[in-house]
């Protein structure tokens, strides 16, 4: 018994923690492990979803209305950068997977940072400024439009689905980030090896997931507010 | 298993996917279909979402024991949208709609002397 634990231990890849019968094993209960947190992020997520789709069917005239304040071809780019980063973020985990350097796995995980920080600096820049200049942002100088009529309140009602919606998802994307940094780091010190990635693998699930967010978040709060009626932004 | 490589040829080809149906559910919104349009909405969300966890989630190649949870996942999220909405779209049910009355009060008329239906 002595023995086999020494002969383990001796041959045994980096990254591989000594509780676990094989690095198999270690892999399962890594993405296990994430999995089970995401879940509870889609209940968390799922809480928002299932208050607004509630408050959508009460107020639907209002939340169109809401709807049409927001810019699709801002919602439209940012779906795209999000999904642009999915693939980095995969390729960064095949680049070790399949045992390429250090310099590959770097490369992906920083265009995947870019590409975060892409999707959050439009949001802030072209849609939450603009909206803090157009006075529709709740708690900074919201300003009742007369063209909303009796709707008023639940517009505004809207518009705090709309910024509680997309800032948790923005902190979300700012973790996101956090996490990559430091897998950016990892993967300079060559931490990591066609046997031992799951820091990059379960990191990328998160990324996955948020991105899985955004694909929820983009036809509940640009689209599906009858824009045919009126063909554009605003 | 995780151990999996994906072939570069699909992570592409989910991409590309991905990116289309964007396009498409942009392009969609701005088509007047009525209901249908919240409906072809989610309906393209669900297809992506499905696309990202299969393939860039690799859920496709997961164990049963993690698909069990995502699955125990996605339906704790049906419950809780479900029995919400369950409650907050019947809260405001008459007892008898009004549209029924002249149902009913046609069933109550006798017909050849003998009433067809006593209901309350």
């Amino acid at each position: 018994m002595a023995d086999t634990v020494a002969h383990a231990h001796s041959a045994h890849p980096p990254g591989f923690a000594h509780q676990f019968e094989d690095i198999e094993q270690q892999r399962e209960a890594s993405t296990l492990g994430m999995w089970v947190f995401l879940v509870t992020e889609i209940l968390f997520f799922g809480g928002m979803f299932a208050s607004y789709t509630i408050y959508r069917s009460l107020h639907l005239p209002a939340f169109e209305t809401g709807s049409r304040l927001l810019e699709v071809k801002f919602g439209a780019i940012n779906t795209a950068v999000l999904i642009c980063s999915s693939l980095t973020m995969v390729l960064a985990i095949r680049a070790a997977q399949v045992g390429k350097g250090k310099a590959q796995i770097a490369f992906y995980l920083i265009l995947t940072m870019i590409l975060g920080a892409t999707f959050l600096g439009l949001k802030l820049r072209f849609e939450w400024y603009h909206d803090y200049i157009e006075h529709i942002v709740p708690g900074f100088g919201f300003e009742y439009r007369p063209e909303w009529g009796s709707l008023a309140p639940q517009v505004q009602m809207f518009m705090c689905f709309y910024f509680f919606m997309t800032g948790l998802h923005a902190l979300h994307m700012v973790a996101g980030i956090g996490v990559l940094s430091v897998l950016t780091i990892m993967a300079a010190r060559n931490r990591f090896s066609a046997e031992y990635y799951a820091p990059l693998d379960i990191s990328g699930l998160y990324w996955h997931f948020v991105d899985i967010v955004w694909i929820f978040l983009f036809p509940l709060l640009y689209l599906i507010g009858g824009r045919y009626a009126i063909g554009g932004g605003h | 298993m995780a151990e999996h490589v994906v072939p570069l040829k699909t992570y592409i080809g989910v991409f590309l996917s991905l990116m289309a149906l964007t396009a498409l559910t942009t392009g969609v919104a701005y088509i007047d279909l009525g209901a249908l349009n919240t409906v072809a909405a989610l309906t393209i969300a669900v297809v992506k979402m499905l696309l990202v966890v299969l393939y860039f989630m690799h859920a496709r190649y997961a164990t049963g024991l993690t698909r069990v949870v995502i699955i125990a996942g996605f339906f704790w999220l049906g419950i809780l949208i479900t029995f919400a909405l369950s409650d907050e779209l019947t809260r405001n049910w008459e007892i008898v709609p009004q549209a029924w009355g002249a149902i009913i009060a046609s069933l109550r008329a006798p017909v050849d002397g003998c009433p067809k239906w006593h209901g309350r």
